[in-house]
């Protein structure tokens, strides 16, 4: 409908992500309705949201989603003038909608085709909250497609021409009282008018009163005016639409074109300026005579007024400035070297032997603190309230509790909590997962099992973010049956993920759940089944540096816990020396580091090691000839060694030589110009100017056994303290 | 002199679309985005027609031109309300405030620049 140009294709982008904002706030509306909200606003904020996503979908004539948009705001509409009470089933189908409509603006979005079945169940669902007395509406709403497209302004089409031997009309027009309170100006709509053909406007005085007793603002004219155009006199009258009851108007056809004795006397006004007097006396009477006086009026009140919406204003939403986000990479890529530079900075004036108490090294101290408060905003930048996801899980408890039957609600804590953009982008489907989870194997089969166990009906999912310690923990929890270990236990014995006779803590139990290949469900349920477990979930946290761990409670529930870095651009990393070279070790993967006496190494066999952790056996690995820095040495005797843990969920213990430090360093990605070396993820410039490998463990080792240890997982060896 | 429009509309896509369509046939335009805020832009600003939504946050398009008509340099300000309500009693109600036309979104684009040449003549 709308010609592709680039201004349109531009506003069309920010249309759809202006939807985006409204359903968040819908959302947030109808979550707070749920909540019991007495708030009369968010019934409008709710409304106005849906309003407006029809208003530009018109626009952009978008129809399936302006046909289920104006249903859905009628609805909304009826609600809003308390003609219709939200009952709790009708916010059921509040929410469902919602989710529909979210679905529509994204299909309209990416132009794929309209799936018809789930919209008219809707529209159904919604008819029937309407109720019989609203059959009528139904018509409005399949009329008001048409009004989309011919969106008449009901103004004339103004470039009709005139034509010779046309029709004429006498057309008398008498403003009201009010026509110029409203804003109307009566030479405009006679300029108008003049505009539809030829015509001849005349003014009659005659109800003008003496000057003393003239109300300035009040029309005092009559209009007659002969108008000679081809056009019908529906097209005079439209001229006149925005005053219609605001005035007397006739139009009368008087076919033939003669001239009108009774005007004779009073000059024809063919051009539309002689009638200028009239508007002298209206207009500009207003704008000068009363302004000095009454200039307080409006000032007095404006503030009241932005006072009572200033209160709203604070749950409004912010304004926000797009920006493209490679921008916003280069930034953060300067900054990081900006911190690089400055550590460099430091360094050499600290060896040139400055006072630490001299005006340059104050300076440096400044500009340190400085460079932290930029790389922190710059961080910021990047991060986002996890809001979104957290709306895009409340669909998702929605949509799996339906499926399975159960009545659950989501309860939602934290969600102003910052995250980097691409954390959130990535934490979608590992948390998707985990919430069909906990509706689906996290709460009880049914609500009379709840009741008995003495819970409520409803089961409770919660989902919480929050900040800890400079990483962002998130947290999913059930108050279901909590893990039911007896169960676990045999089924991991008899999938053969574990030996017959392990022996393991409740932890470990818990633990097993993140094996590959577990899945408790006997069946594969259609939710969260899908061959996807526990185990690529903690795959994909980890790939964002992050860890999961669980607790459950037999009878009161379970809770996934995850703990994630704030942002990917920078590591926490611990620095270690191995062979003379520099390298980093992602921090979230050391469990602990050992010091390696002479009884601890066993030899498996020649060049393979298992190292002795608090009674388990552990493969080891000498860091320094995995890398190929140097050869193997005779005895591992003294050498200190890191404990990490790998994302299969085994661990390994490396040899290095010498643990630098503990710190934050800025991910420098390698471009494509490297060879891909096993092993190394990034690398980071140290203070010292110092380029170090950031290494990826599991990579590591998974490049140095090829088919040794990684195929034969030893659970029963694990420590609980993951 | 260009012909300055205040538009007030709570949609960024609407306020981009009026911009885009106003701007190119020489109005001079300036946006705010709800009641409010158009209170807040017409101070210091004398607009020659102004463009109104209805359905707004914090202050709708009723209580918007109220304000307007009670400043009296604005009494005779005409004000055009674009919105998809179309419904008669909302007219009125939209009239009884003071508004000088009513408009239904969407709207042709040559047809509001057309609207306001014709109100401020």
């Amino acid at each position: 409908m709308t010609d592709i140009n680039d201004p349109m294709a531009e506003i069309r982008a920010s249309f759809f992500i202006e939807c985006e904002e409204l359903l968040e706030a819908l959302q947030d509306g109808l979550q707070e309705l749920a909540d019991g909200s007495e708030d009369a606003e968010t019934i409008n904020v709710v409304f106005r949201a849906v309003h407006s996503i029809k208003g530009g979908a018109g626009a952009f004539g978008l129809e399936p989603l302006v046909r289920f948009a104006h249903r859905y705001e009628t609805v909304l509409d009826e609600v809003r003038n308390h003609r219709l009470t939200a009952t709790s089933d009708a916010q059921k189908v509040f929410f469902q909608c919602a989710d529909h409509l979210s679905d529509l603006v994204r299909i309209c979005r990416d132009d794929q085709p309209i799936p018809v079945a789930e919209g008219e169940a809707l529209l159904t669902a919604l008819n029937a909250l309407l109720g019989d007395e609203h059959e009528e509406e139904e018509v409005t709403a399949e009329d008001f497609q048409p009004l989309g497209v011919a969106l008449s302004l009901d103004l004339p089409d103004l470039d009709i021409e005139a034509e010779p031997e046309t029709p004429c009309f006498d057309i008398v027009f008498r403003p009201g009282q009010d026509l110029f309170a409203t804003g109307n100006e009566p030479q405009m709509l006679l300029r108008n008018l003049a505009a539809l053909g030829e015509a001849e406007i005349t003014c009659d005085l005659s109800t003008l009163p003496p000057l003393d007793q003239l109300a300035p603002e009040t029309p005092y004219f009559q209009w007659n005016i002969r108008l000679t155009a081809d056009i019908s006199e529906a097209e005079i009258r439209e001229v006149f639409e925005f005053v219609e009851g605001l005035c007397e108007l006739e139009v009368t056809a008087s076919g033939v074109d003669v001239p009108v004795p009774e005007i004779v006397d009073e000059p024809p006004a063919s051009e539309p300026e002689i009638i200028v007097e009239a508007p002298i006396v209206a207009a500009p009477v207003v704008e000068d005579a009363p302004v000095e006086l009454k200039v307080i009026e409006p000032e007095a009140a404006a503030p009241s007024a932005s006072a009572a919406g200033a209160q709203k204003n604070n749950a409004g939403p912010k304004s926000v400035v797009r920006v493209d986000l490679e921008r916003i990479e280069r930034m953060v890529n300067l900054v990081g070297e900006l911190v690089i530079n400055q550590a460099m900075l430091a360094q050499s004036l600290d060896q040139a032997g400055l006072s630490p108490h001299s005006d340059a090294m104050n300076g440096l101290e400044e500009f340190q603190r400085l460079t932290r408060d930029i790389q922190d905003s710059v961080m910021m930048i990047r991060a986002q309230p996890v809001k979104s996801l957290f709306q895009r899980m409340s669909r998702i408890v929605r949509e799996s509790s339906a499926a399975v039957g159960k009545d659950v609600r989501l309860l939602t804590e934290g969600e102003g909590t910052e995250v980097d953009k691409t954390v959130i982008e990535r934490l979608s489907d590992p948390l998707t997962h985990m919430i069909r989870n906990a509706v689906d194997h996290g709460l009880e089969k049914t609500a009379a099992d709840r009741e008995a166990a003495g819970k409520s009906g409803t089961g409770e999912v919660r989902l919480t973010a929050a900040h800890r310690s400079g990483r962002v923990i998130i947290e999913v929890s059930d108050d279901g049956a909590g893990i039911d270990r007896p169960r676990v236990l045999s089924i991991a014995k008899s999938k053969n993920l574990i030996p017959q006779d392990a022996n393991l803590s409740d932890s470990e139990i818990d633990n097993l759940l993140f094996l590959p290949g577990f899945s408790t469900a006997s069946q594969v349920s259609d939710l969260s089944g899908r061959g996807v477990g526990m185990d690529v979930v903690r795959t994909s946290i980890q790939q964002l540096g992050g860890r999961i761990t669980i607790t459950s409670e037999r009878g009161k529930g379970t809770t996934f816990s995850i703990s994630l870095p704030l942002t990917l651009a920078v590591l926490d990393g611990m620095v270690i020396n191995v062979a003379d070279e520099t390298l980093v070790l992602p921090l979230n993967v050391v469990v602990e580091t050992l010091s390696l006496g002479a009884n601890d190494v066993q030899m498996l066999r020649p060049g393979e090691f298992v190292v002795r952790v608090r009674g388990g056996f552990v493969p080891l690995y000498d860091l320094g000839v995995m890398l190929g820095y140097r050869s193997p040495r005779e005895t591992h005797e003294g050498s200190i060694v890191l404990l990490i843990s790998l994302e299969d969920g085994n661990r390994a213990a490396l040899v290095i030589d010498g643990i630098q430090d503990q710190r934050q360093v800025v991910i420098k990605g390698l471009d494509d110009s490297f060879y891909r070396a096993p092993g190394i993820a990034a690398a980071t410039i140290l203070g010292d100017g110092q380029i170090a490998l950031i290494l990826d463990p599991t990579d590591v080792i998974a490049a140095a056994t090829p088919n040794r240890i990684m195929d034969k997982p030893m659970p029963e060896r694990k420590v609980a303290n993951e | 002199m260009s012909v300055t429009i205040l538009a007030v509309d709570d949609s960024r896509t609407m306020r981009d679309m009026i911009r885009m369509c106003l701007a190119p046939a020489g109005f001079d335009v300036h946006l705010a985005e709800d009641g409010v805020h158009g209170v807040e832009v017409l101070d210091g600003l004398s607009p020659d027609a102004i463009i109104t939504d209805i359905n707004m946050p914090r202050m709708d398009g009723f209580g918007f031109i109220d304000a307007v008509r009670t400043q009296d340099k604005h009494r005779a300000t005409p004000i055009l309300v674009l919105t998809t309500e179309s419904a008669p009693e909302l007219k009125q109600r939209a009239r009884a405030a003071g508004a000088t036309g009513w408009i239904v979104k969407p709207f042709d684009p040559e047809k509001l620049v057309k609207a306001l040449t014709m109100v401020t003549g």
